[in-house]
C-alpha cells in the first residue's frame, strides 16, 4: 500500500475546517487523479501527503510509514522518498535550472556533495536527462528567472523526475500550459511513472485532462471525497453536481519572480 | 484651507527654529567667521595650504606609501570580509531562525557592535593587541559585523521561504535548504551591501592609523606632526586616488553581479 | 541518443574567480598582518577586561556630567553650524555643476554644447574632491592650520559634506521636469529667477529630506572626528581611554547612542513633515 489515509480530518488555524473524514487507499503503481472547484481540499490533501501539513484528526500512513509518529531525521528520509510538484515551482529566481533540477536529490546527498554540487553541479548528464523528458533539455544553463510560467512548471517536474521518489504529488502540475502543451506534458508524466512502477496523485483543474490520462478519478468538494471511479464510470451529472456552483474564476497566474530590488543605506 | 494655513505657519516656524538653532550653534561655539575670513589668518591658512600643493613624488616616499595604500586595501578588504563572514553567521539567529533566546541575544550583540564607531573599536583594540594593521583590521570586522548583520538579517526575513521548505519536503537538511532555497534569493543583497560597507570601510581604513591602527593613516599622521606638508600631500592623493578606486570597483562589480 | 559530452559554461568563470580571489587574499591576510588570536591571548584578554570592567558603573558625579553636557551640546552645534557652512557651498557649487539651468541647452533639446558641458567639469572635480578626501582627514588638517577645538570640526563638515551636498542637489536639480525652468529661460529671464520660480518648487521638498537625513550623519562624523582634536564628544572619550578612565568612556558611549538616537528620530520625524 503506497497511501492510506483513514478518517482523516484537517482544520485550519483559523478554525475552518479544510478536510473532514477522508478516507483513501492507494495501491503501490497507482496512477490517480484528484478534481473538484477551486477551494474544495485538493491542494490541502495533497500537502497532508507530502507530511507538509499535519492532520487534525485520523490515521495517515505513506509508503508503509507513519510520518508524524516518526523522529525528525527519520521523517526526512521519508520525504526523501515522496516528491511533491508544485503548481508554482518555488525555485530562487536567480538559481540555475541545473542547480534546481539537482537539487531534488539533497535528500538523498550527503551534506558534504550537496555543498560540492553548488559550485559545480556534478550530475550535469542526470539533469539533462530530465529535462530532455520535458524537451527543456537547451535550458539547462539558464536562470529560472528567464523562463515561463509553463516552462518553470515543466523545471519542477523534472526535479521531481530527477528526485526519482517512490510517490510523486503533483499540485496542478500543467496550469500554467496551453492546452496541448498540458496535454503532452501530462501524457510524459504517466509514461515515466508507470515506467518506473512509481505511484502518481494528481490535482487537476481540467477535467478533460483527467479523464484522458488517469484511470483513477477522485473527486473532492468541500473537504470530502464525493466519488472515486474510473473514468468510464463517470456520468456527466456527477461532473455537473460535483461543479455545482462554482465561481467562475480566472486561470492562476503563471510564476512571475519578483525583481531584486536592492536598496543601499547612505550612512 | 485652514489646516493649509496652519501648516504653512508650521512651517515657517520650523524655519526660524533652524535659523535659530543655526545662530545659536555659531555663538556657542564662539566661532567668529568675520576672524576666521579677515585680518591675516586668512592669508596664514593659504600659506599653509600652499605647502600642500608641491607634493612630495620621491621614489622613497612613494615606496612607502605604495605600501601604506596596499596595507589600507587589505585592513578594508579583509575587514569586510571578516565582517559579511560574521555577519552573515550572526544574522540567521538574528532573523529569529533559532527562536526568540538566540534571536534577542544576537540582536543585542549586533546592536552593540554597531553602535560604537569604528575608530572607538580601533583605540579599543589598539589597547588590547597592539599597534599595527591587525588592529584596524579587527576594529573594521567588529563595527561592520554589526552594520552588516543587521541588514543581513533584514534580507534573510523579507525572503520568502517557499524554496528552502520545498527542498525540506523533498528530504533536505536545514543546512542544503539554506544553500538552495534561501542564499540564491538573497546573495545579490549581500554582495550589494558587502560591497556599500567596504566603500565606507575603504575611507575608514585610511584614518584609523590615526590612533596607531596602520595603514595610510599612521604615514599622514605622523607627517603632519612632524610639519612635513609635501609629504603629507602625497598620501592624501594616495588616498583620494584609494577610495575613488575603489568606488570605481564597487561600482562596476554592482553592475555586474548585482543588478543584472 | 546523441549526448556530447556537457560542460558548464559558467565552470571557467568560476574558477578563474576563485583562483584571483585566492590570489588576492594571500598577500591581503599578510598585509593586513590579520591575528585573530590576540584577542583571546592570556595578557590581552585580562587586559581588557580589566578595562572594561571599569565600565559599570558609568561616571556620573555632578562635575563629569556637566563636562558630558557641554561636549554634547559641542557636538551638536559642530553638526548644525557645519552644515550651514556646508549649505552655503553646496548651493553655489550644485547651481555651477547642474547642467539644470543651462541656457545652451534650451535650444539644443536639453543637451549642452559641449564648451558648457567642459565648464562644469572643474566643479563637479572640486566636489569629488572636496566628498572623497574622509571628514576626519580634513579635521585633522584643520586642526593644523587653526587649533585645537571645535572650529576645526566645523570647518572639516562644511569642506566634506558641501561636496556630499552639492553633488545630491545637483542630481536633483536635473531629476525634476525641466520644462517651467527652460520655458522661463526662453521667455528671457534671468538663470537664478528660472532656478527660484521652475526647478526650486519641485525639487525643494527631496533637498530638504537630504540634508536633515546628512545632518544625522554629520553628528556621528563630529562624534569621530573629536579623534583627532576637533572637539565635542570624540575629544573627551579619546581623552577618557588615554586616561583609561573606565566608566568615563562607558557614560561618554551611552551619550553618543543616545545622541544618535534622538538624531534619527528627530531626523525621520522633520523628513515625514517636509515631504
Amino acid at each position: 500500500m503506497s497511501v492510506s489515509l483513514s478518517g482523516v480530518g484537517l482544520t485550519h488555524a483559523n478554525g475552518k475546517v479544510a478536510l473532514n473524514e477522508i478516507d483513501l487507499r492507494v495501491k503501490l503503481g497507482e496512477r490517480v487523479a484528484i478534481i473538484g472547484p477551486s477551494g474544495a481540499g485538493k491542494t490541502s490533501l495533497l500537502r497532508l501527503l507530502a507530511s507538509n501539513l499535519q492532520p487534525s484528526s485520523g490515521q495517515i500512513q505513506l509508503l508503509g510509514q507513519q510520518p508524524w509518529q516518526l523522529s525528525a531525521g527519520k521523517r526526512q528520509q521519508l520525504r526523501a522518498r515522496i516528491g511533491l510538484i508544485h503548481q508554482t515551482p518555488p525555485l530562487p529566481p536567480r538559481q540555475r535550472v541545473v542547480t534546481a533540477v539537482l537539487a531534488g536529490k539533497l535528500g538523498q546527498w550527503s551534506l558534504g556533495k550537496s555543498l560540492l554540487n553548488l559550485l559545480h553541479p556534478l550530475d550535469m548528464p542526470g539533469a539533462q536527462a530530465a529535462l530532455a523528458r520535458l524537451d527543456l533539455a537547451d535550458k539547462l544553463f539558464e536562470r529560472c528567472d528567464q523562463l515561463s510560467g509553463g516552462q518553470l512548471q515543466r523545471v519542477g517536474i523534472a526535479r521531481v523526475l530527477y528526485q526519482a521518489p517512490e510517490l510523486i504529488l503533483a499540485d496542478e502540475p500543467v496550469s500554467a500550459m496551453d492546452p496541448v502543451l498540458a496535454g503532452h506534458t501530462l501524457s510524459v508524466l504517466n509514461e515515466e511513472v508507470s515506467r518506473r512502477g512509481m505511484t502518481l496523485l494528481a490535482s487537476l483543474h481540467a477535467v478533460e485532462l483527467a479523464l484522458a490520462h488517469f484511470p483513477r478519478i477522485i473527486g473532492v468538494r468541500e473537504g470530502r471525497i464525493v466519488f472515486d471511479l474510473p473514468p468510464a464510470a463517470i456520468s456527466v451529472n456527477a461532473l455537473d453536481a460535483l461543479y455545482a456552483n462554482e465561481q467562475l474564476q480566472a486561470v492562476p497566474a503563471s510564476a512571475v519572480p519578483a525583481p531584486v530590488s536592492v536598496q543601499i543605506p547612505r550612512c | 484651507m485652514k489646516p493649509a494655513a496652519d501648516k504653512r505657519l508650521g512651517n515657517y516656524a520650523l524655519l526660524l527654529a533652524l535659523l535659530v538653532t543655526v545662530v545659536a550653534s555659531f555663538r556657542f561655539l564662539g566661532i567668529d567667521l568675520g576672524a576666521l575670513i579677515g585680518g591675516d589668518s586668512l592669508s596664514q591658512m593659504g600659506r599653509y595650504a600652499g605647502n600642500f600643493f608641491s607634493p612630495d613624488f620621491s621614489v622613497p616616499h612613494l615606496r612607502a606609501i605604495g605600501h601604506g595604500a596596499l596595507e589600507t586595501l587589505a585592513m578594508s578588504a579583509i575587514g569586510t570580509l571578516l565582517a559579511a563572514l560574521f555577519g552573515l553567521l550572526l544574522a540567521l539567529p538574528a532573523a529569529g531562525r533559532f527562536g526568540w533566546l538566540a534571536l534577542s541575544g544576537s540582536r543585542f550583540l549586533l546592536n552593540a557592535l554597531r553602535a560604537i564607531p569604528e575608530l572607538v573599536w580601533a583605540a579599543l583594540v589598539v589597547l588590547a593587541a597592539g599597534l599595527g594593521p591587525n588592529a584596524g583590521t579587527l576594529a573594521l570586522a567588529l563595527h561592520t559585523t554589526g552594520v552588516l548583520g543587521r541588514l543581513f538579517a533584514e534580507a534573510l526575513e523579507n525572503t520568502p521561504d517557499e524554496p528552502a521548505e520545498a527542498i525540506r519536503l523533498s528530504g533536505g537538511g536545514h543546512v542544503a535548504a539554506f544553500c538552495y532555497g534561501t542564499l540564491p534569493a538573497i546573495w545579490p543583497q549581500l554582495i550589494a551591501y558587502s560591497l556599500y560597507r567596504w566603500e565606507n570601510n575603504i575611507r575608514m581604513a585610511s584614518v584609523l592609523g590615526f590612533v596607531g591602527a596602520g595603514g595610510l593613516g599612521q604615514m599622514l599622521y605622523v607627517s603632519l606632526s612632524l610639519f612635513q606638508q609635501a609629504q603629507a600631500a602625497t598620501v592624501i592623493l594616495a588616498m583620494l586616488i584609494l577610495v575613488l578606486g575603489v568606488d570605481a570597483f564597487s561600482g562596476w562589480a554592482r553592475q555586474r553581479w548585482v543588478s543584472a | 541518443m546523441l549526448n556530447p559530452p556537457l560542460r558548464d559554461p559558467a565552470a571557467l568563470p568560476r574558477l578563474a574567480l576563485t583562483l584571483l580571489a585566492v590570489l588576492l587574499l594571500w598577500p591581503g591576510l599578510t598585509l593586513s598582518e590579520l591575528n585573530l588570536a590576540v584577542l583571546f591571548e592570556q595578557q590581552n584578554a585580562a587586559n581588557m577586561g580589566g578595562f572594561l570592567a571599569e565600565f559599570w558603573p558609568p561616571a556620573h558625579d555632578r562635575e563629569f556630567l556637566r563636562l558630558l553636557a557641554r561636549a554634547t551640546l559641542e557636538t551638536l552645534a559642530i553638526a548644525t553650524a557645519g552644515m550651514a557652512l556646508a549649505l552655503l557651498i553646496a548651493i553655489p557649487g550644485a547651481l555651477l555643476a547642474s547642467r539644470a539651468l543651462s541656457l545652451s541647452a534650451v535650444h539644443r533639446g536639453g543637451r549642452p554644447a559641449w564648451w558648457a558641458q567642459a565648464l562644469r567639469w572643474p566643479v563637479r572635480g572640486l566636489l569629488i574632491v572636496l566628498r572623497s578626501v574622509p571628514e576626519i582627514v580634513w579635521a585633522l588638517l584643520f586642526v593644523r592650520a587653526v587649533g585645537l577645538g571645535p572650529t576645526a570640526g566645523v570647518l572639516a563638515i562644511a569642506i566634506t559634506y558641501s561636496g556630499m551636498l552639492g553633488k545630491v542637489y545637483a542630481e536633483i536639480f536635473e531629476s525634476v521636469d525641466p520644462r517651467p525652468s527652460r520655458a522661463l529661460l526662453i521667455a528671457g529671464s534671468p538663470r537664478l529667477a528660472a532656478f527660484a520660480y521652475g526647478v526650486l518648487p519641485n525639487a525643494a521638498a527631496e533637498m530638504l529630506s537630504y540634508t536633515v537625513y546628512r545632518w544625522e550623519c554629520a553628528i556621528r562624523a563630529s562624534v569621530v572626528m573629536g579623534f583627532v582634536g576637533a572637539g565635542g564628544l570624540g575629544q573627551q572619550i579619546d581623552l577618557s581611554l588615554r586616561m583609561f578612565a573606565g566608566g568615563e568612556v562607558a557614560s561618554m558611549l551611552l551619550t553618543f547612542l543616545l545622541l544618535v538616537l534622538l538624531a534619527d528620530q528627530l531626523s525621520r520625524l522633520l523628513r515625514a513633515r517636509l515631504l
